[in-house]
């Protein structure tokens, strides 16, 4: 009964959502009267006249390069931050080298990673890692830590080893925050990416709206906009809906 | 089957040391049940984690069976204050959680806890997560927990704290006739006079900074059915009472 209700609730708000940011979008432009701003139905209109003749392909590349980074920077955080999260002495350590790191700006660090991985695919990959995986470090081992003492002396009073108590009690424990974390670089790797792909590529959203602009061709580079809105939005959906099926018990 | 020889034990990961207790001698005979009682930081759930083998004792020693105790035993089954249930487990896994972590069948898993959830009144939650349980409820999955272990020896800390007036009261009946009926060995700490005497054979009163036994007091009359509503219950209960008085007052 709960659920159904919900169901259609989120139908309701997520389109909602759509309707809202069109409307903001059409007074804006009305209000401004600028080129620079298209309205939006001349944008989609020239969103969906650009979508076959290869802003599909623009999607497909960028939305590959973020699932990747994405994807890596778990890989590398997660039982990194897990692992940090249990350990005390270890977090004495290695806290003020994260803090340390974190706040460096790794974008001004582009050169360095041409230089190491050269100017392709890689060197995006490893610049949105380079900034997600902090941020997941910080959530995963901060998550990890708050895990009540008293939870795991009662797995381990029943014989749990200690690869069992990451299995069935900081991994599960820690889900919905690494849920979280997924989320907030998410939208880090796709604004990063917009950045990383306005130069050295011919491909992704980042390249199409900069080569947009340099025609100023507006409503060509409004569509770009809206692909990525629409990618983040997607991806945003896609994640909730894995949460679901991963993480049952948040939705009780 | 469980000795505690002069144990003794000191914090010291802090500023500085605590020592939580001191000079313990406990001697847990099978089959028997024993209440622990004393003020707010003596050291109460300190002993049941060193009972359960999963703190060693900065002095002295623990024998389980005439053996050094090291790691948490098979036989022990523990039930700490917030139940200790995994919040992403449902009923059925958390109650199947130390057969699972023992390698037993899932056919006999099964069998086992069908009979202990039917004996706990548990079997329509079966598919629930804990946060969709009542505290009682919650107490009883713990509870099928360690029963389904078949234990020699049940640690319980302040199992029942956390409840109202009249579920605490069910839930003490509940422990009392399972501890009858499967002649189970049983440590109970408990901030509470009446749940002492209820169910302890032996009321073990600790003082406080830190924690000593000043006194073991016998309750030969527990074990009757009505014993609740006997003058001797009450009796009983003001002694308790009265050593409790005179030992936090001689701290002063
Ligand atoms: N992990 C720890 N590190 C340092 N000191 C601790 C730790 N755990 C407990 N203590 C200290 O040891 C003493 C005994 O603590 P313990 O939790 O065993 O008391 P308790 O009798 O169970 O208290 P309560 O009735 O409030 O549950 C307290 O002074 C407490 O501050
Ligand atoms: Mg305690």
């Amino acid at each position: 009964m709960k659920n159904s209700y919900l169901k259609n609730d989120k139908f309701l708000t997520y389109s909602s959502a759509i309707v809202i940011f069109f409307l903001a979008w059409e007074l804006l432009a009305l209000l401004l009267q600028n080129p620079a701003l298209p309205r939006p139905i001349p944008a989609l209109v020239s969103f969906f006249n650009v979508l076959p003749e290869g802003l599909w392909k623009h999607f497909l590349v960028s939305t590959y390069r973020v699932l990747t980074s994405l994807l890596l920077g778990l890989a590398l955080a997660v039982p990194l931050g897990l692992y940090i999260g249990r350990n005390a002495k270890l977090d004495k350590w290695l806290s003020p080298q994260i803090y340390l790191l974190y706040p460096v700006p790794k974008i001004a660090l582009l050169p360095v990673i041409f230089a190491i991985f050269n100017i392709g695919d890689l060197s995006k990959v490893i610049l949105i890692v380079l900034i997600i995986f902090f941020q997941i470090l910080i959530i995963t081992r901060d998550a990890a830590k708050n895990i009540p003492d008293s939870t795991i002396l009662s797995v381990l009073s029943l014989g749990a080893t200690s690869r069992e108590i990451y299995s069935h009690v900081i991994i599960p424990g820690c889900l919905p925050e690494i849920f979280t974390a997924v989320r907030i670089s998410l939208g880090t790797a796709i604004s990063v990416l917009f950045f990383a792909e306005s130069f050295a590529t011919f491909e992704g959203l980042g390249y199409f709206i900069f080569e947009a602009w340099s025609r100023i061709n507006y409503p060509e580079m409004f569509a770009g906009i809206i692909a990525i809105s629409l990618q983040g939005f997607v991806l945003f959906i896609l994640v909730n809906l894995l949460q679901r099926v991963i993480c049952p018990w948040l939705f009780k | 089957m469980l000795d505690l020889k002069n144990v003794s034990l000191t914090y010291s990961n802090g500023s500085k040391p605590v020592q939580a207790l001191r000079g313990i001698d406990m001697k847990i005979e099978k089959g028997r049940s024993y209440a622990v009682i004393g003020p707010s930081g003596c050291g109460k759930t300190s002993l049941i984690y060193i009972m359960a083998g999963l703190m060693a004792p900065t002095q002295g020693e623990v024998l389980l069976h005439g053996e050094k105790l090291v790691k948490p035993e098979r036989g022990t089954a523990l039930i700490l204050q917030e139940y200790g249930l995994l919040s992403w487990k449902t009923v059925w896994e958390n109650a199947a959680l130390g057969l699972v972590l023992r390698k037993v069948p899932e056919r006999e898993i099964k069998e086992i806890l069908e009979r202990v959830f039917e004996e706990l009144a548990l079997t329509e939650c079966i598919d629930r997560y804990p946060k969709q349980l009542s505290g009682g409820q919650k107490q009883r999955v713990a509870l099928a927990r360690a029963l389904s272990l078949h234990p020699d020896i049940l640690l319980m800390d302040e199992p029942l704290s956390a409840l109202d007036a009249l579920t605490r009261e069910y839930m003490q009946k509940v422990i009392f006739n399972l501890l009858k009926r499967h002649q189970i060995t049983c440590v109970l700490v408990t901030h509470s006079i009446e749940e002492a005497v209820y169910l302890g054979q032996e009321i073990i009163i600790f003082t406080a900074c830190p924690g000593k036994i000043c006194a073991k007091i016998a309750n030969p009359a527990q074990g009757a059915e009505d014993y609740r509503d006997q003058l001797s219950f009450h009796e009983k209960c003001t002694e308790v009472r009265a050593s409790l008085e005179v030992h936090s007052q001689s701290e002063e």
